[in-house]
Formats: C-alpha cells, structure tokens, sequence
C-alpha cells in the first residue's frame, strides 16, 4: 500500500461484504418462498424480502465502488485522499441509513409517512430521510476524491471514474422526483435505473477493469486508457438512447420502439469489447502478477456481463420479442447474469486484488478464492439458464395462449425448484469467498515447482505491493 | 489501435459523441413528456387517482407483482386488472371486485402464494380501483397482448 488513505477501502469493503451476505440470503429466502409459499407469509411477506435483496445489492455494490474509488485514486492521482475523516463520516452516514432501511422494512414502520415511511418505487423504497442520507453522503464523496484528483494528477482511469461517479449521484436526484401520472413516473424512474446500470456504472466498470488490467498486466498505460475512452464511448453512445428499450409499453410514443430495438441492440458493443480488451491485455501482459484470484474474477466479469448484460439483454430487446417476453422470468434470468457479472465480479475483482495488499500480506486462500467464483458462477449460470427456460414456457402458455398468470405459475414450478438448488449453491460460494478473504491462513494447495520457482526467482513475478 | 487512432482522438470521440447522444435523448424525452401530459387518459387523472398510486406505493405492491410489466414476477400484472375483472367501465363494480378481493386476502390456502393483509378503508380501496382503473386505460402501444396480462 503506497498511501495511508487508501486504508478507507477497508472499512467500505468490510461493510460492502456484510450486505453481500445479507442480499445473497435474502435472495435464497425469496427462492424458497416461491416453492413454499407458506414459508413466512405472515412474518416477512415475499414483497419485504425482495426489497431486502434488491436494495442489499444495490448499497453494497455502490459501497464497493465508493471503497474502489478511495483505493485507486490515491495511487492514479499519487497523492493521499483530501480529508479520511470525510470518508469515514460518509461510511457512517450510510451505515445508519442502511440500518433505518432495514428497521423500516421488516418492522414496517411509519408506512405512508412522507419522511420515514418507505417510498414504492422499485429499487428506490428507501424513506426519503435515507434518500436525503445518500445524496449528503454522495456530495461529501464527490467533494473529497474530486478534491484529491484536482489537486494531483489526472489520468483517464480517475477521470471515467469520477465521471461515473458524479453521474451516479446526479440521476439518483430523480429519485426525488415522483409524479402522480404513472406514464411520467416510468419515463423519469427509468433516468435512474437504467442510466445507471446501463450508463455510468459502465464507466465505473470499465474504469476499475482498466486499472485492475494495468495492475494485474502490467500493459503500458497508453494502451489501457485509450481501450478505456473507446469502450466507455461505445457503452454511451448506445447506452443512453438504449433507454428507449423501457419506453415501449409505458404510455410514451411508438418511435421508441424503433430506437430502443437499435440502440439497446448496440448495448452488447461495450460489453464484448471489455470482454475483448480484458482478454488482451492479458495476452500483452509484461508482467505475472501472483494474485491469480483477482485476474479470474476481472476475466470472469468481462465474460459474464458480456453474456448476463449483452448477449441475454439481446436476448429480449427487440420490441417484437419484448412484447411478449416483458416482464416474464426472462427479463429475471437476465437481471441476474447481468448484475452478478458486471457489478458482482467487477466488486469481487477488486476486493480480491485490495484486500491482500490493505491487510498487507500476500494473497492468500488463492484457491479457495477461485473455487468460490466457480461455485457462485456455475450457481448463477445454472440460476439463469433455468429462469430463461422457465420464463420461455410462461412467454408462451402466459402471452402467446393466454393462460393466467398462476395457473402458468404452477406448471412451471420445477424451474422454481432449480432456481433454488443453484441458489444454494451461489450462496456458499458467497460465504466462501468472503471466508476466503477474511479468514488469512496459508494457501490451501502448496504451489508447485514451477510456480515455487517463479516466486522465488523471477522479479516480474511481484507479491502483492506492500 | 496505435496507428489508426490516438489517446486524444479517442478521447474527444467519446466526450464530443455523448455530448451529441445527450442532447438528442433529451429533446426526445422533452417530446415524450408532453407527449404524456397532453395525451387524453393524463386529461382524466384527477386526485383519487394519485391518492391510489400512494395506497400502491405505500404498501410496496410492486415486489409481488408487475405493473405494465415493471415489479416483481411474484404475483399477477396489475395494469390490465380491471379488463380481467370485467369491470374496466364500471368504477362501482371495480370498487366492489377490489373489495372483496383485499379483504378475503392472506388465503391461507397451502401451497398458494398468500398476499398480505393490508386493513384497506374502503377510501384507499376505492382510489386504489381508480388508479388501477386509469392505469389499465393508458395507451401502451396494446401492451399486454392478451387478457392474461
């Protein structure tokens, strides 16, 4: 670790981990009531424990890029972090608004209240005091890294990354925003989901990708940033009009769907040219960087938000596909693959390749590292080939015949059951890896001559930076 | 790559391209807000309406079910409801099906999925129907195909 500030990532990471575990069980309890139906119908109903693995995933993947951003912009910008205290202030802020999250949830109080009562908005639930929670948090973020970035060296690595991240916290203000009319409400709620997950994470994404493959690599910089301004172009410029794949069936005009079916179309461009450049980058590489772990999930992120976000967001984007397959378990399948590829990974990536150096040893549980992303990523691969088969059955009996909605429900119930087998499956993968990280103990399998002998011999082969 | 385009070019491609594309969402975004607000069903939402989209929200419906295909897969559409119930034109009757619906609600009945019990006031029931009623009455380009929502 170069700078004393980059420990902040630590403390991010730690309670990013915490509701990792938290979204991942409660995604196993919400498969399980959709094959007991019974199963806590009354104490935590199906609707509280979707919130709580929605909005788990949502904080502690924004958690994880706050913590990322504290870790690499000292190192880009080489200097140390404008004010520690102000990110350890934001760190709390956000803590207590989790917590009144939870509280608010599963106890359900103060409903219909304007200030402390959830908001029911998908994805956006959170009381309004804990929304006014995430924007002082974001502003006292953006204040602090735009502080150290200014005052040190600008590279394009920070400058998509703060990109990113400043649009992150300006679209979530629409949050605020919630109309009576529910067409407009859709049209503006969309400017936060969707600009998000398919506009500015992307430039988060790529951002972290490009410095994991720089460190990982050891490509030279000209080369990675200039993948990284090609590859963010590409997630805008089909991205942002790529909204227009929500405005079929809200009440907006029928031009989006010809422009949401090309944009949105376009959208696997970015994706399969990180999937490319990641898999590069590698093949240049200059360098045999030990932590193995870290290099899998950042190939295993390319690939899989290429395949969970491109190829299965392909998959139902055509209007002529989507007015069928809206809203359907396909549209599941692919919210799975996409988020645990692209955000998941890219987290898991960078936690992976921090952790060792913040804890200022080597890496690691290197195996039992890998085996978790085996194990989760076969859990969510299986997870969504199931979904897509299950929600083709119900496009057809439900959209194309005209079944009802539960009678479709009831036939296709053993998709249901291998759902929750591959989730089971996911979240000891998810205890693993976390174990895997905390847990510091020598490497499970000894290396054997060759890697021994790189270790001790060859000056490329650096151990984690100290 | 080196040759046929550098750093800097690549750079002003992306700021100067999503510039363009930014602009160009927002004037059709411009267009598809005035598009919502002069259509003839935004002419009809009144303040019942927007009372039951706040009974919708406040209960957090949307993580069971999908409302013009946007929520959770959990449970049933509810935009075309009230064509499904029959009682699209009729406010009382809709009121009535709603009623009657909410109230014998959680079933109990094993291996069905159980909606809570939410003590509705008829009120809340009534703005729930007209907001479900209104929604149902909203051009989505013949979105959803069939009555099964």
């Amino acid at each position: 670790m170069k700078y004393e500030s980059q420990k902040i990532a630590y403390a991010y990471f730690a309670v990013a981990m915490a509701l990792f575990a938290i979204q991942v069980i409660g995604g196993l309890l919400a498969g399980l009531i959709y094959v007991f139906p019974n199963f806590l119908s009354e104490l935590l109903p199906f609707n509280i424990v979707r919130m709580l693995h929605t909005n788990s995933l949502i904080v502690w993947l924004i958690l994880g890029f706050f913590g990322a951003a504290y870790f690499l912009i000292p190192e880009e910008a080489e200097r140390e972090i404008h004010s520690p205290k102000l990110a350890y202030l934001q760190l709390i802020i956000l803590v207590v608004g989790t917590l009144g999250v939870v509280v608010t949830y599963v106890f359900n109080l103060f409903e219909g209240n304007w200030l402390l009562g959830k908001e029911g908005r998908e994805f956006l639930e959170q009381p309004k005091w804990v929304k006014a929670g995430i924007v002082v948090a974001a502003l006292i973020f953006l204040y602090n890294v735009s502080m150290t970035v200014l005052k040190g060296k600008k590279t394009a690595i920070t400058n998509i990354l703060l990109l990113g991240l400043w649009g992150l916290a300006l679209l979530f203000l629409f949050a605020f925003y919630n109309p009576g009319n529910l067409s407009l409400d859709k049209q503006y709620w969309w400017y936060v989901v969707h600009l998000w997950v398919e506009g500015v994470w992307e430039l988060i994404m790529a951002s972290i990708l490009a410095y994991l493959m720089l460190k990982l690599t050891g490509v030279d910089r000209e080369v990675v940033e200039k993948w990284l301004y090609v590859i963010v172009a590409a997630a805008l410029f089909s991205g942002i009009l790529g909204t227009g794949h929500h405005y079929y069936w809200i009440g907006t005009p029928a031009y989006w769907q010809w422009i949401g079916s090309i944009f949105s179309s376009l959208e696997v461009i970015p994706f399969f040219a990180m999937m490319a450049f990641a898999f590069v980058m590698v093949w240049k590489g200059r360098r045999d960087h030990p932590n193995k772990a870290a290099l899998l999930w950042s190939l295993g992120c390319a690939t899989l938000a290429f395949f969970g976000a491109g190829v299965w967001g392909f998959l139902h984007t055509l209007h002529g596909v989507n007015y069928y397959t809206h809203g359907t378990q396909i549209t599941a399948a692919h919210g799975h693959l996409a988020f645990y590829g692209a955000y998941v990974c890219l987290n898991l990536a960078i936690f992976s390749y921090a952790m060792p150096i913040l804890k200022n040893r080597d890496p690691y549980n290197q195996v039992l590292n890998m085996g978790s992303f085996w194990l989760m990523t076969s859990g969510m691969v299986f997870m969504t080939f199931v979904l897509t088969f299950g929600g083709t059955v119900q496009t057809h009996m439900q959209r194309v015949v005209g079944d009802y909605f539960m009678d479709v429900q009831d036939q296709i119930a053993i998709f249901y059951w291998m759902r929750l087998g591959s989730g089971i499956v996911v979240v000891l993968g998810a205890l693993l890896f976390i174990y895997s990280i905390w847990v510091p103990r020598k490497e499970v399998v000894e290396p054997g001559p060759i890697e021994r002998d790189r270790l001790e011999s060859d000056p490329d082969h650096v151990a984690a930076e100290s | 790559m080196r040759e046929v385009m550098t750093k800097s070019m690549a750079r002003n491609i992306f700021y100067g391209g999503s510039l363009f594309f930014i602009l160009i969402f927002l004037a059709l975004s411009a267009h598809s807000h005035w598009y919502i607000v002069n259509s003839e069903n935004s002419a009809k939402l009144d303040e019942s309406v927007v009372r039951g989209k706040h009974v919708w929200e406040k209960h957090a419906c949307i993580n069971c079910h999908t409302i013009m295909g946007e929520g959770a897969y959990f449970a049933p559409e509810v935009a075309n409801v009230m064509t499904r119930w029959g009682v699209l034109d009729d406010p009382e009757s809709a009121f009535e099906s709603l009623k009657g619906w909410m109230e014998a609600q959680p079933t109990g009945i094993p291996g069905r999925r159980q909606m809570p019990q939410f003590n509705l006031s008829d009120e809340e029931i009534r703005d729930l129907a007209n907001f479900l009623i209104w929604t149902d009455n909203i051009d989505a380009q013949d979105w959803p195909p069939n009555e099964a929502g």
